[in-house]
């Protein structure tokens, strides 16, 4: 149908920007869902104010999402941005400088008047002052369009001025020739029950759409050729949604129910909101008056013999603080998720950050080790949600799963897994029995199983087991009140003892790039596609890096020391201001480069590029 | 409200009874047709709820009284003892889950009701009960309280109320009097203390009532009241601390005053104390005392307690540190109402029913997908 020219390009940056009224998080959501379903690979950065509204057209109440997609391997949302999407003055002020030199940027012109110079702190026209003359320009009056589109509808002017961003979203995706039809299918089911607005916004999309055919602002569209991805069934999938999954999946494989203990918080809520869906599979979630009540709540349920969950961001896992304790010392089996958004306190709550990895490992009173794992992509928070759930009853202790904020709402094709492929997941509680104390046949709670130190999951119901346990030490094997001195000792020894045993479950970590050689990068969380785009530019200028990934922090795995004494130098870029980084150094005693970023966004891949330069080029 | 004959969903064995359905004696009143005996309860003593381990409390506490209480009342309630639990938070009460031979958990301060929450949730057939004091309750567990309340989760509550930091050794707690001297109030306190029963009341509880220490008999009859009303059971017990607060509840205890300066509310029974010389009356919103001796006022001037009735239930309750009106004691409120463990399965069940138990592949294939080839 098209008439226009088409440039097949091998990949392209996109990011739309907007009012955090405007819909730029769901003109991002369909357009990366139709570049999924062109068969590209893709990583994508949301990137939305703490505000839910805030004042229309300011800097500060600027929302995008920004996606990546290719041909190739796509590690990063991208350094640079190709088409801007800029629904007012504001939101092209704050996005400039992401645009490359050359890329193109499209805004609607009905927005560029003195009023939204005024909000967006600028003194004149950018369109008319030069200060773009290093971009291509394209002015659409998305305003204007949008109504006189819409003219024959009965929705209020304030709907018909909220549905541009579908005239947006078409306009892109003719652009860069997406298919249109996921976009028609998610508005169709969504507004199901409002007849109207649904019209208007699926004429909106097709007339975008049309408008890139038919103005002769566009000369031609471009064209990202499918990637060579492995063969399989794919779908797009969020982090929350994986994590989300990956606890359903565990309970499936199990037989556990889940118990997910939750408080809203950003940017967690979401996965409370997946979970909340999964009735059907048995699982509870329960909304608590507060952060502790949701990890009492989940520790309450793990005492039943349910997979007790809970999940926050930052703050949050402050105050479960003390609660965390109580499982780590009753070992229960119990996982808590935290989302990572930027601290301290109340901090930065919707952006991106790494830095509760030290609270994680050590944010409790006494000596209280317990697994800390982390997700490193969208697709990953499936594969170590299953995993936290699995260590955490094997081993009959809490793990902490750590998701950096941005994975959770980052979205990417994702390899669908056979059921039959996830690890196997079998739980054994411990059996009833005819007394239960006072006699040779007494139950022991605190008896160790050889293999792993776990102690048996006996759980109310069952005769012959009844118990009691709790927060003040407890004397090994029989589980009674114990102020003995060795005691002690000997159960603090057996609680370091038994996350050391997890090193059981490490899988060989896979070197990025060289394995041996000038340069190791050592790396957890969201940072690997970073890590992994600047290793392979650093490997095709001649230099002579590679780059591991943890997804254990604790326990960390022995074959680390092992794989950086190849290696003549070692670097550690985090979202933080050094915090894995003083683990290995603590735990290695090498003298390992921080490379450190806490602006709550992501590492371009070129500030990895960069510090590798500088330390071996 | 529901309809008191509105049959409850199916629980597993060993669910807790609807309150007014405990079976009936032999011997007792109308002959009724036996019950199957199932061997397993019927046969337990109070041996077999004594755990081997040492109770540690101060000689001449309170809480040995309740414990005894509970320990020979469990016997008696139709549940299995492996399906018994205790929770409790942290206290000198709390240590009372050690001294059970059932399932118990101490677990840290003020939190027990998130535990116990969880676990009946997710556990509906459990009998569970939480232990906890004043302190633990009131004050940095007050959160949760209220909102256990709320929420009508099937288990019943023990408030130890000793009007005192006992472990910590001596503090004044949220429920002292105003001016209580105490280690860390020497000029005496200036906070104004909680009234538990409104407080709970106030958090839409479904069972409230209050007993004490000295009066084993009473506090048997609102343990079993609390255990079998089907909701939260929130039962406050005045309980003696003999070292740090000797004496606190001696006017409502003690045999010498106790007549006068209590009064046992019953349902549709005229509020009457001081061995029938005193009763209770409305006037307007307002409770005040009449003396029933000087031919001015009888007993059918006495108001007739409805423990259905909210507004009477705050009315009396407020009866709180007053000079010139008996303390009350028994249940103040009880409401039938859907617990949350109910709702909750219910939900659970309706959208099976609706959309069909989900299976791994698809939980894994939902939405929308494409095949690489």
């Amino acid at each position: 149908m098209s008439n226009k020219a088409v440039e097949t390009i091998s990949e392209a940056t996109v990011l739309f920007a907007g009012d955090s009224g405007d819909g730029m998080q769901v003109a991002g959501t369909q357009f990366t869902l139709a570049t999924a379903h062109a068969m590209n690979d893709l990583a994508t950065l949301p990137d939305f104010p703490a505000e839910i509204r805030a004042p229309a057209g300011t800097t500060y109440g600027v929302s995008g999402y920004q996606l990546k997609f290719g041909s190739t391997d796509v590690r990063t949302p991208g350094d640079e941005v190709d088409l801007l999407v800029a629904m007012n003055p504001a939101a092209l002020v704050v996005n400039l400088e992401r645009v490359r030199i050359g890329g193109t940027i499209l805004v609607n012109i009905n927005s560029f008047n003195q009023k939204g110079f005024k909000l967006a702190n600028i003194e004149s026209n950018p369109l008319e002052d030069g200060s773009l003359d290093k971009y291509r320009v394209i002015s659409v009056e998305l305003t204007r369009l949008t109504r006189e589109t819409l003219a024959d509808s009965d929705l209020t002017r304030k709907e018909i001025d909220r549905s541009k961003n579908m005239f947006a979203l078409g306009l892109a995706l003719w652009m860069y020739s997406r298919p249109i039809k996921p976009a028609e299918d998610w508005l169709s089911t969504k507004f199901e029950k409002n007849e109207p607005i649904k019209n208007a916004n699926l004429l909106l999309l097709r007339k975008g759409y049309h408008f890139g055919e038919t103005t002769e602002q566009f000369a031609f569209r471009y064209e990202v050729n499918p990637a060579d991805l492995s063969p399989g069934k794919y779908r797009a999938i969020q982090g929350i949604t994986a994590l989300a999954m990956g606890l359903v999946a565990a309970s499936q494989k199990s037989g556990l129910n889940i118990f997910y203990g939750s408080y809203p918080i950003t940017p967690a809520s979401d996965l409370l909101h997946a979970l909340s869906r999964y009735k059907n599979y048995g699982v509870i979630t329960m909304q608590t008056e507060d952060e502790i009540a949701a990890i009492g709540a989940a520790i309450g349920a793990s005492f039943g013999g349910n997979l007790g969950v809970t999940g926050t961001s930052g703050p949050g896992l402050a105050l479960k603080t003390e609660a965390a304790n109580l499982a780590l010392i009753a070992e229960l089996p119990l996982v808590i998720i935290n989302v990572m958004r930027g601290g301290p306190s109340t901090g930065l709550p919707t952006k991106t950050e790494q830095s509760d990895l030290l609270q994680a490992m050590y944010g409790r009173n006494g000596d209280s080790p317990l697994p800390v794992i982390a997700s490193s992509t969208p697709g990953d928070c499936f594969e170590t949600a299953y995993e936290a759930c699995r260590i955490a009853v094997k081993y009959m202790t809490p793990v902490i799963l750590l998701v950096d904020g941005y994975l959770a709402n980052g979205a990417q094709p994702w390899l669908i897994p056979e059921a039959d492929s996830l690890p196997d997941f079998d739980v054994k509680f411990a059996a009833r029995r005819k007394s239960s104390e006072n006699g040779e046949d007494a139950f022991l709670p605190y008896l160790r199983d050889e293999q792993t130190q776990a102690r048996p999951w006996a759980t109310p119901g069952t005769p012959g087991l009844e118990h009691r346990i709790g927060g003040l030490e407890k004397e090994n094997i029989s589980g009674n009140v114990s102020y003995e001195p060795d005691n002690h000792q000997l159960m603090t020894d057996l609680r370091a003892e038994k996350v050391e045993r997890v090193k059981a479950e490490h899988t060989p970590l896979k070197i990025f790039g060289e394995d041996s050689g000038d340069l190791l990068i050592i790396g957890w969380g969201s940072t690997k596609g970073s890590i992994e785009a600047a290793v392979a530019k650093a490997r095709n200028g001649g230099l002579s890096v590679g780059a591991v990934h943890l997804r254990f922090l604790n326990p960390l795995t022995d074959e680390l020391a092992e794989i950086a004494a190849r290696y003549k130098k070692w670097l550690v870029p985090e979202l933080n201001n050094g915090q894995l980084v003083k683990i290995l150094r603590d735990r290695f005693l090498l003298d390992m480069t921080a490379l450190n970023k806490v602006q709550g966004m992501p590492f371009r891949a070129s500030e990895i590029s960069e510090k590798i330069s500088e330390m071996i080029g | 409200m529901p309809p008191a004959d509105k049959a409850l969903p199916k629980m597993p064995p060993g669910m807790k009874k609807p309150a007014g359905k405990r079976p009936a004696e032999p011997g007792s009143g109308e002959p009724v047709s036996l019950p199957v005996i199932d061997e397993g309860p019927s046969k337990l003593t109070r041996a077999d709820f004594t755990s081997d381990q040492d109770v540690r409390w101060c000689p001449g506490c309170g809480d040995y009284v309740v414990l005894a209480t509970v320990q020979r009342l469990m016997p008696e309630f139709d549940v299995p003892k492996e399906n018994v639990v205790f929770i409790s938070g942290i206290g000198c009460s709390s240590r009372f889950p050690y001294y059970m031979k059932t399932y118990g958990m101490h677990s840290i301060h003020g939190r027990a009701p998130t535990i116990a929450t969880g676990l009946k949730a997710s556990r509906p057939e459990l009998d569970v009960w939480i232990v906890t004091g004043d302190g633990d309750s009131l004050s940095i567990g007050g959160n949760h309280i209220i909102h256990l309340m709320r929420r009508n989760v099937n288990l019943q509550i023990l408030m130890f109320n000793n009007q005192i930091y006992g472990l910590t050794k001596g503090q004044y707690s949220p429920t002292s009097e105003v001016g209580k001297i105490t280690k860390s109030t020497p000029f005496g306190s200036i906070d104004h203390p909680f009234n538990p029963i409104a407080l709970v009341l106030g958090a839409e509880a479904t069972f409230v009532a209050r007993t004490m220490d000295r009066d084993p008999k009473h506090m048997r009859e609102m343990i079993i009241e609390a255990h079998d009303h089907p909701g939260t059971g929130f039962l406050e017990i005045y309980q003696n601390c003999n070292i740090f607060n000797d004496g606190a509840f001696f006017e409502y205890t003690e045999k010498a005053t106790k007549a006068a300066s209590t009064v046992e509310i019953e349902h549709g029974k005229p509020l009457v104390y001081d061995n029938g010389n005193k009763g209770l009356r409305l006037d307007g919103f307002r409770i005040e005392s009449i003396d029933l001796t000087n031919g001015k006022w009888s007993v059918d001037d006495c108001l007739v307690y409805d423990e259905t009735n909210r507004d009477l239930a705050g009315i009396i309750c407020r009866v709180f540190w007053s000079k010139d009106l008996p303390q009350p004691f028994g249940v103040f409120y009880r409401e039938q109402r859907e617990t949350y463990e109910e709702t909750l399965h219910n939900q659970i069940e309706s959208v099976i029913k609706k959309v069909g138990k989900g299976t791994i592949e698809e939980l894994l294939h939902a939405g929308d997908t494409w095949l690489v080839e």
